[in-house]
């Protein structure tokens, strides 16, 4: 008799919220008369705080840590990926309400079940103690954002999200076969095997086929690398950025990163934990390729969008910088700029949807010239982010890059962090590039600013966020220090 | 109160900043010009008392205000001063009022331009008085994004270009800074939690083998060299000088420019003693250079802004030389024409400002004659004149008479050779005056007005300390000596304080004679 693992299901209450809301507001979606945005958003945003609400009572949870038969992980972890996420899908509902009524035309309700079918992948592929678990969520969180990238049907966010599926069947091909790999090296895909051993244990215990774990290590970079677009698997990133719908590549850039971050964290420093010697190089490399590629690329950018793609590149390099430690200063250092860093994605992305106000062809960057003078408040925000992103105090992005550039100096990395801030020099150019041309050119002709209401005060508040955490960063680290440690 | 003293000084700029952000689009430009003026003239007043409460003589920092910042990282809000950084807290405060009633004409934007100020003020005294290196670091660059806001939002013909310019430049060199702070860190850990504190990190970096510690020296030494600027990091300085609007100018020249010497003073020499005298030579040589280059440099400008601008370039030449002399009469001197070059060349772009106001020309060519038209003006601009070239009486001859005796001391060619600069310097600054002041009058210029009241107002309290300066140096010295000697001390452990006792500027300074 096959036995059943006992099913304990509030550790996945999250996700089943989220689906199960996606499946109202597809049935919504098929009975509607015609496509109003507020039915759908009100549905979505019950989905995303009912998820909430179920992911806060998991972070004094005081039951077994593994459960669903060890393939689902609680601990403190996951719940801050989640509120990170819940957050990202949020903001990006209410731009793509606003988005929506711009344009009705244009206007698709599959939007919010997607996002929630996006959702309830990344915020799984953060708590999965199970490579196909893993492989399941990652599966589901892509084939929704190949379809949100081309959800307008415009001929660029066609090709966008052709080029997006085709490169990403690709590198999930490469994760399944590192799935195969390491399965073969320790007779299991459990990342922590309470009931029997998992990949950590085999390898600690050395009776796995080492070469064979390599090999899996491999292939399974190669599929994070895709998903965090790391250099050189960010082929897809600029082009995607570029043609999908800004509300999309607003909530798609924050989480995407976020989920598949906390995902690497995991298996590297926990499931691969006793390769480390062999993995840090791996990564050390991808973070100084990323960091090179993305500074260097966004220069030739006029597209403001191509610009904020190449560099998520960077960051994610700089991200990596900090991975490199393989310690909890690292894992802490990384999920504080994960925050930061969506935060600031989030916010940018608003901004440049609320700048292209007439379809999705004004983000070259002429069309910020003048956007002092047109629209103060958005070039200020604008400003924050852009000084954010480049790292310049008081902004979250300044403290993020001193954690990752302290945490690979303290692991001895000292070469990788000289890089990594002569990179950000380089990215200090086309940022203030931008600022530039919001306050020291002439307005173009022709141009106007959306005027938003519901847009401006969710970038406003993650404005004041990410000033808050430049100056007050103990709020957040107070809250990761006890979510970083990672247990086996 | 006492303790938090140095707190409001950076504090009340913030405030008034916020408050102008805030209220700045409903009221009139002349109410956000006076609330501008009103915050740094009561910071100004704040400095004073710091001034009142500082106790002259005694070694040490002194007024030193502590709390837990970020728990986690161990940074700490900690800030001090002691003798060195007291004088250039002043001479911050004192210019920035002056600098506000300077930019009364700036009539876009004005709001904005004042936020951008009061900004740039918080930092560069939160630099001043930062003793832990990440809050330093924090006000370092925070200074970047108000300056290049102010140079190209408001500056001339080019000014785009010079912005960018420096802003990359500074911050390619302290990138090189933040690596060199989170290496000390992350070996402060040894010795206790981790902190970012300048006196746990100085004992860090004695422990380090000496190869470690001459790199990390050189870290800092770029961040600091490019802010100085040393050549051949300066390329930035005349292009951010001359397009710049006149308080930038002013700023730039008389309190930023400061933080890169201080910085080395502070840093540098009090963290990496060895290396400093390891390196002593290699800064000496760069510093000689600028001060002449510099000088030359001044002597073919045909725009008047930018020959100020490379006669920084070799004045500041000069508080390296001092700093790396290692001598109390040098290190001295070099903290002496630290304020001095402040004011003096702050005065100078004030009035290169006043004139291009006029005459809408920075070209000398285009000048001429206005003497005869604008006597006080130029009453004024020889007065400045003589006090940059070093004049006897006047401020920088005492700073730059130190620093050169004190050269003489360890090397007879860079005392030489900077006591040669000092000949070119008054050769460009007093040819320059006779283009500006004599010489045909242009037609168009024959009715300019002269000074206004405000002018008056901007420039009188700047030449008055100019003169008191040059005539009773001691009123600095007192307190910067004591300060230099515990710098000195640590670089060479075999003189201490007590040797040196004493004033130490001599009779000659003190007196008139060249």
């Amino acid at each position: 008799m096959i036995q059943t693992p006992a099913l304990e299901f509030r550790p996945i209450l999250p996700e089943i919220l989220l689906c199960t809301f996606a499946i109202v507001g597809m049935l919504y979606e098929a009975f509607a008369r015609r496509p109003d945005p507020v039915p759908h958003l009100a549905i979505a945003t019950v989905g995303i705080l009912a998820a909430v609400v179920s992911a806060s009572a998991l972070w004094h949870w005081t039951g077994s840590p593994y459960v669903m038969g060890d393939t689902v992980a609680v601990d403190k972890f996951s719940v801050v990926a989640r509120f990170v996420l819940l957050g990202a899908a949020l903001v990006g509902c209410l731009y793509y309400a606003h988005y929506g009524s711009r344009d009705p035309g244009s206007f698709r309700g599959e939007f919010y079940p997607l996002t929630l079918f996006a959702t309830a992948g990344m915020t799984l592929i953060t708590a999965a103690n199970d490579l196909i678990v893993i492989f399941l969520a990652l599966e589901l969180l892509s084939l929704s954002l190949y379809v949100l990238t081309g959800i307008t049907g415009r001929r660029r966010a066609s090709e966008a999200a052709m080029k997006y599926l085709l490169l990403g069947a690709f590198s999930s091909a490469f994760f399944l076969y590192g799935i195969a790999m390491a399965y073969g090296a320790a007779t299991s895909t459990k990342i922590v095997g309470v009931a029997a051993p998992g990949i950590v244990q085999a390898l600690a215990g050395q009776t796995g086929s080492r070469a064979l774990a390599l090999l899996a290590m491999a292939l399974l970079v190669v599929g994070f690398g895709f998903k965090v677009s790391a250099a050189p698997f960010h082929m897809w990133t600029p082009d995607v950025y570029q043609g999908a719908p800004t509300p999309v590549v607003a909530f798609m850039g924050a989480a995407t990163k976020v989920a598949a971050f906390f995902a690497l964290i995991r298996v590297f420093d926990v499931g691969l934990q006793p390769l480390t010697w062999d993995w840090t190089p791996v990564l050390y490399a991808l973070a100084v390729v990323s960091i090179v590629v993305g500074s260097v690329l966004a220069i030739a950018q006029r597209d403001v969008k191509r610009l904020l793609a190449y560099s998520s590149i960077a960051h994610a390099g700089f991200i990596l910088t900090g991975l490199t430690a393989a310690n909890s200063t690292g894992i802490r250092a990384a999920m504080f700029y994960l925050v930061a860093y969506a935060a600031v994605t989030l916010g940018a992305f608003g901004i440049v949807m609320l700048v292209s106000a007439r379809g999705e062809e004004q983000t070259s960057l002429d069309a910020y010239a003048g956007l002092a003078r047109r629209s103060p408040g958005l070039a200020a925000l604008m400003t924050v982010f852009l000084l954010s992103l480049a790292g310049i105090p008081p902004t979250a992005g300044f403290i993020a890059k001193v954690t990752v550039f302290s945490a690979a100096i303290g692991a001895g990395n000292w070469p990788l962090a000289v890089i990594g801030v002569v990179a950000s020099v380089v990215a200090a150019y086309f940022y203030l590039r931008v600022i530039v041309y919001m306050y020291m050119r002439e307005p173009a002709e022709g141009v106007e600013s959306d005027e938003g209401a519901m847009p401006r005060i969710a970038a406003g508040v993650l404005a004041a966020g990410i000033v808050v955490l430049g100056v007050f960063p103990g709020i957040l680290t107070g809250v990761l220090e006890p979510a970083s440690i990672v247990r086996w | 109160m006492r303790q938090h003293l140095l707190t409001f000084t950076i504090l009340f700029p913030l405030v008034g900043a916020t408050l102008i952000a805030l209220v700045g689009r409903r009221i009139d430009d002349r109410d956000t010009r006076i609330l501008a003026l009103l915050t740094t003239l009561a910071t100004f007043g704040v400095s004073l008392l710091v001034l009142r409460d500082f106790q002259t003589g005694a070694t040490g920092y002194q007024m030193v205000d502590r709390a837990s910042w970020v728990r986690s990282l161990g940074l700490q809000y900690l800030v001090g001063v002691d003798g060195i950084s007291l004088w250039l807290v002043l001479l911050t405060t004192f210019l920035f009022p002056i600098s506000v009633l300077a930019s009364w004409k700036i009539g876009t934007n004005v709001a904005r331009y004042m936020v951008a100020i009061l900004v740039l003020e918080s930092a560069v005294l939160g630099s001043f008085v930062a003793l832990d290196l990440l809050l330093f670091f924090l006000f370092f660059e925070a200074i970047l994004v108000p300056m290049y806001l102010i140079i190209g939002g408001w500056g001339s013909g080019n000014r785009v270009y010079a912005a960018i310019k420096f802003f990359l430049f500074t911050m390619a060199g302290s990138a090189f800074l933040l690596v060199g702070i989170l290496f000390l860190y992350s070996r402060s850990g040894q010795l206790g939690p981790p902190s970012f504190e300048l006196g746990r990190l100085t004992q860090v970096a004695g422990g380090l083998p000496v190869p470690t510690a001459r790199w990390l020296f050189l870290a800092f030494f770029v961040a600091f060299a490019v802010k100085v600027p040393l050549f051949p990091l300066h390329t930035w300085l005349p292009d951010a000088h001359t397009e710049a609007p006149t308080a930038g100018s002013v700023l730039l020249a008389g309190v930023l420019l400061k933080v890169g010497t201080y910085g080395l003073l502070r840093f540098n020499l009090s963290m990496f003693p060895q290396a400093s005298i390891h390196f002593a030579t290699f800064v000496s040589v760069l510093a000689v250079i600028g001060i002449i280059y510099g000088a030359v440099c001044a002597l073919i400008q045909t725009d008047v802004k930018r020959l100020v601008a490379y006669s920084s370039v070799s004045h500041l030449g000069f508080v390296v030389l001092g700093i790396f002399a290692f001598t109390q009469q040098a290190v001295t001197g070099g903290v002496l024409q630290m304020v001095n070059h402040g004011l003096a060349t702050g005065a100078l772009f004030l009035l290169v400002g006043m004139v291009y106001e006029r005459t809408h020309t920075r070209e000398f060519a285009e000048m001429g004659g206005l003497a005869g038209v604008m006597p006080w003006l130029l009453g004024a601009f020889l007065f400045v004149v003589f006090a940059s070239a070093g004049l006897p009486g006047l401020s920088s001859f005492v700073g730059e008479f130190l620093v050169i005796v004190g050269t003489f001391a360890v090397s007879h060619l860079f005392g030489a050779l900077s006591a040669v600069a000092v000949v070119l310097g008054a050769i460009y600054l007093l040819w320059s005056y006779q283009r500006v002041a004599y010489g045909p009058l242009r037609e168009e210029h024959r009715y300019l007005p002269d000074l206004s009241g405000r002018e008056v107002a901007v420039l009188a309290p700047v030449l008055a300390l100019l003169l008191v300066f040059g005539v009773y140096p001691s009123l600095l010295t007192r307190s910067i000596d004591p300060a230099t000697c515990v710098t000195i001390e640590q670089v060479r452990s075999s003189q201490t304080c007590a040797d040196v006792g004493g004033p130490v500027v001599p009779a000659a300074a003190e007196g008139r004679q060249p």
